[in-house]
């Protein structure tokens, strides 16, 4: 993982972004007064520079911008005109934002001034008069310490009838990889012959090397149900210990003595252990496997150390590894037909060593959700204090990863969201109090992984979204016919159209309307979903759920009709026959009986428009997302493919049914289905059947 | 894409439903002979398939339907000419079915006349102007215009 950069660089880095977008925003304005949209841009610019800039402690720009962006925000409403003497004002105070962010210590404040009464003079405001007092930047918060691991040691037996009683042992050795990086040897020494063997009973051992920061008693825990009857040691192992001979003495599975006799010999020392009959060939091995263990651990201890990347080279590797994945796929199928063992092998190789090229790859650009997360702390904390909040930020699944682009695009939107949250959701401690609530506000961010998706949530106990406001606000602005029907969720987008903003005054936080509107179009491009609920003095939680952008995703080849098409396999949860009494509904309901409940299915022949006849044997995939299900008849299941992601261009942009492309071992492009957009297809037709 | 009206350009000449075509030659990648196709259901016949071109995922274009003309099977002669245009500020490669490919020409900028707006079969806006090479009228085909326009 990359150390923490300094929070007040990233900020320097966006502003000047940000600030590049304003004043090339500001001068096409002064071509094009009339154009709303480099209206919004350029509001938006300062009301973002204003938000993060107070978060980072930058608050004489912030201040300073806050005036600005008043002044804009009056021309965004028509009462102001933007002529061209506003717009020099706004470049000179453009210019002057820059210099309190880039060298806060030699801004020259009275310039400050006089940009802020040019300003009032134009706006014809005096709010406009002072100019934010100036602060020092305050420190960056201080990185956490990674906490103190040690390595622990575990054997252990099953009892023979483990299995019969229901145990399994793959749970147990996952329950123990989960605790930290384990490493696995089975001891398969007390097999019997196969003739004596009997296949419900257990003969294995396991040695289980793990790396934790968990206690002791972690590990015990995960044999709770079976400690009864197996054999469990767990030792902690010495970091130093690195000798094959210490580990095996140290293990009790020799005596110190064999050792110095078969040292003295000097040779490879498992191999004599060995020979000589002291130990079993295996344990060596499993010996040897906690050595490697070990001192992988403490290599990356000491190289914890990082590197940084251009962020180009990084898609080019990404580019050519997916060339190599799709060349991989031809060369299997062209040696598909052939008998050549050694060809096959070798072929065997190439996709083992791609597939991990693969993963490493990808696993390069994932960072964490924390480092964006922690950002908040600031943020929420000097917020609080401005409005005289008792507010507290808790957060869980930090640990979760994502693409390192889509981190630093969620930066914003996260921002407004919370800022809505502490400025319109959380109520003062003598409201709560009144309300029945503890006197202390709470945000709570976390963020999981569901399927193909990564949900992040920002939940609040505050008052809730009101939902009366939100229609008489929407009917105000024309957004809604008067008395319009609407169900909850779409009474909730609507706080996500630009300039929506229930706010009865505009505070240094929010209630301009802008926010929402930039949280909608980035979670929007990065195509992602936005759920709301909210339940009346209860609180708001808004859910953005997000694909993990993956350059290269597994993917369920199948056939519908003589077209091909690829399922995200991580979509997919299982494939059923559609049996004949199933297909003759035809003109009844679409509806499958999945182990008692009725999940609805799309026929993608008659989606896609397929001519040919239908295979005997139609076959249904079924998919999901998060907890909505959806069954896709297909013609034939073809096998798993390792699917490049190509996007399609332009031209089919209108094409709903298809997330992208992905080039095929024979050369052929096969389109990738969108999952999100197929079930909740499937999800429309569930409706029906309801409403019917 | 293609150069001012009246002024002389390279040009790439090729047969579609029984009219010559002339493409600013500038814009061609390649010229491929018939691959497989991949049909997008639910896309505009128009540009209703994708072909792989060296590993890159590319839309095939019939421009034959954009004018009307009569979908003929593919022939010997038939081949994709692989374009990049310029589509909605972004830079799209895009390939072109053409019934023959000729060669490459200088069509002279004199001999270029605007469209005229009557006698026309197709939609006047499609078409930069007409151009005649001896007795042979050359059509040359707004490119941009016809993958933009609604």
């Amino acid at each position: 993982m990359t150390p923490r950069s300094d929070p007040a660089q990233a900020f320097r880095e966006e502003a000047q972004e940000l600030l590049a977008s304003l004043e090339a925003a500001l001068l096409s304005l002064e071509e094009q007064p009339d154009d709303r949209d480099l209206l919004d841009t350029a509001f938006r610019a300062l009301h973002t520079i204003k938000g993060s800039g107070a978060m980072f402690g930058f608050q004489a720009a912030a201040g300073f911008t806050h005036h600005l962006e008043t002044a804009f925000d009056r021309v965004r409403k028509g009462e102001l005109a933007p002529n061209s003497s506003l717009i020099s004002v706004a470049l000179a105070a453009q210019d002057h934002i820059r210099a309190l962010i880039e060298t806060p210590d030699q801004a020259d404040m009275a310039e400050g001034e006089r940009l802020l009464a040019r300003v009032a003079d134009l706006t014809g405001g005096d709010d406009a008069r002072a100019a934010g007092a100036a602060s020092a930047p305050a420190p960056a918060t201080p990185g956490q310490e990674k906490p103190k691991e040690t390595t622990w040691r575990s054997r252990f037996k099953l009892a023979p009838d483990a299995l019969e009683r229901g145990s399994n042992p793959l749970l147990l050795l996952d329950e123990l990889r989960s605790l930290g990086s384990a490493t696995v040897t089975a001891l398969t020494g007390g097999l019997p012959p196969i003739e004596e063997l009997n296949p419900l009973h257990c003969y294995l051992t396991w040695d289980v090397v793990l790396t934790t920061a968990q206690p002791r008693d972690a590990i015990e825990d995960v044999f709770i149900f079976v400690l009864d009857d197996t054999d469990l040691r767990i030792e902690q192992v010495k970091p130093d210990q690195e000798r094959i001979g210490e580990i095996l003495v140290d293990r009790g599975d020799i005596e110190p003595d064999t050792l110095e006799k078969v040292a003295a010999a000097q040779h490879k020392l498992g191999e004599l252990l060995v020979e000589g009959g002291a130990v079993s060939e295996e344990r060596v091995r499993s010996a040897l496997a906690e050595q490697k263990h070990v001192r992988q651990e403490g290599e990356a201890g000491k190289a914890a150390g990082s590197i940084r990347v251009p962020a180009e080279r990084l898609d080019d590797l990404m580019d050519q590894v997916g060339e190599l994945v799709i060349a991989h796929a031809r060369l299997k199928q062209l040696i598909a037909g052939s008998t050549d063992l050694q060809i096959k092998s070798v072929t065997e190789e190439i996709e083992r060593l791609s597939n991990g090229l693969r993963d490493t790859a990808m696993g390069i650009r994932m960072v964490p959700i924390g480092t964006l997360f922690s950002r908040f702390r600031r943020l929420v904390r000097d917020l609080s204090q401005e409005q005289a909040k008792d507010i507290v930020l808790t957060m869980a699944g930090e640990e979760t990863e994502l693409d390192k682009t889509m981190i630093e695009r969620l930066n914003d939107p996260l921002v407004h969201i919370i800022r809505n949250s502490l400025d319109h959701g959380l109520e003062r401690s003598e409201e709560r109090v009144a309300a029945g609530k503890s006197p202390q506000g709470t945000v709570h961010l976390s963020a999981r992984h569901a399927g193909t998706q990564v949900l992040i949530s920002i939940k609040d106990d505050g008052r809730g979204l009101d939902r009366d406001r939100i229609r008489a606000k929407a009917e105000e602005q024309g957004l809604i016919q008067p008395g319009a029907r609407l169900s909850e969720p779409e009474l909730f987008q609507l706080i996500f159209q630009p300039g929506f903003s229930t706010a009865k005054a505009v505070t240094s936080l929010s209630g301009r309307g802008v926010g929402m509107d930039v949280v909608k179009r980035t979670i929007d491009s990065l195509r992602g979903t936005i759920d709301i609920t909210s339940s009346p003095g209860a609180g708001t939680e808004i859910t953005l759920g997000l694909p993990l952008t993956l350059a290269i995703i597994d993917g369920l080849l199948v056939r519908v009709g003589q077209g091909r098409f690829v399922i995200p396999l991580s979509a997919v949860e299982e494939c059923v026959e559609l049996t004949a009494e199933e297909d003759a509904r035809h003109k009844g309901r679409n509806f499958l009986n999945i182990r008692g409940q009725l999940v609805p299915f799309i026929r993608l022949r008659e989606v896609f428009g397929s001519r040919l006849p239908a295979d005997p044997y139609q076959k249904v995939v079924i998919i999901s997302t998060g907890d909505r299900r959806v069954g896709l008849v297909v013609d034939q299941v073809l096998g798993d493919h390792q699917t490049v992601i190509k996007s399609m261009s332009k031209l089919h942009a209108d094409v709903e049914n298809f997330s992208g492309a992905t080039i095929l071992g024979d050369g052929s492009v096969a389109l990738i289905l969108d999952v999100s957009h197929l079930v909740a297809f499937g999800q429309t037709l569930d409706q029906e059947r309801n409403a019917s | 894409m293609v150069a001012n009206d009246n002024q002389s350009f390279e040009a790439l000449t090729l047969a579609l439903g029984g009219e010559i075509f002339a493409i600013d030659a500038n814009c061609v990648h390649e010229i491929l002979d018939m691959i497989p196709q991949t049909d997008v259901p639910g896309a505009e016949p128009f540009v209703g398939s994708l072909i792989n071109v060296r590993g890159k995922v590319v839309p095939l274009s019939d421009l034959r339907i954009k004018f009307g003309m009569e979908l003929t099977p593919p022939t010997i002669d038939t081949r994709i000419v692989v374009v990049e245009i310029p589509l909605g500020g972004e830079s799209t490669v895009v390939g072109l079915l053409a019934d023959k490919v000729y060669e490459v020409t200088t069509i002279g900028g004199a001999s270029i006349e605007e469209t005229p707006d009557i006698g026309m079969r197709w939609r006047p806006d499609f078409i930069k102007g007409i151009g005649k090479r001896g007795s042979d009228f050359i059509v040359i085909p707004d490119i941009v215009r016809i993958f933009t326009a609604d």
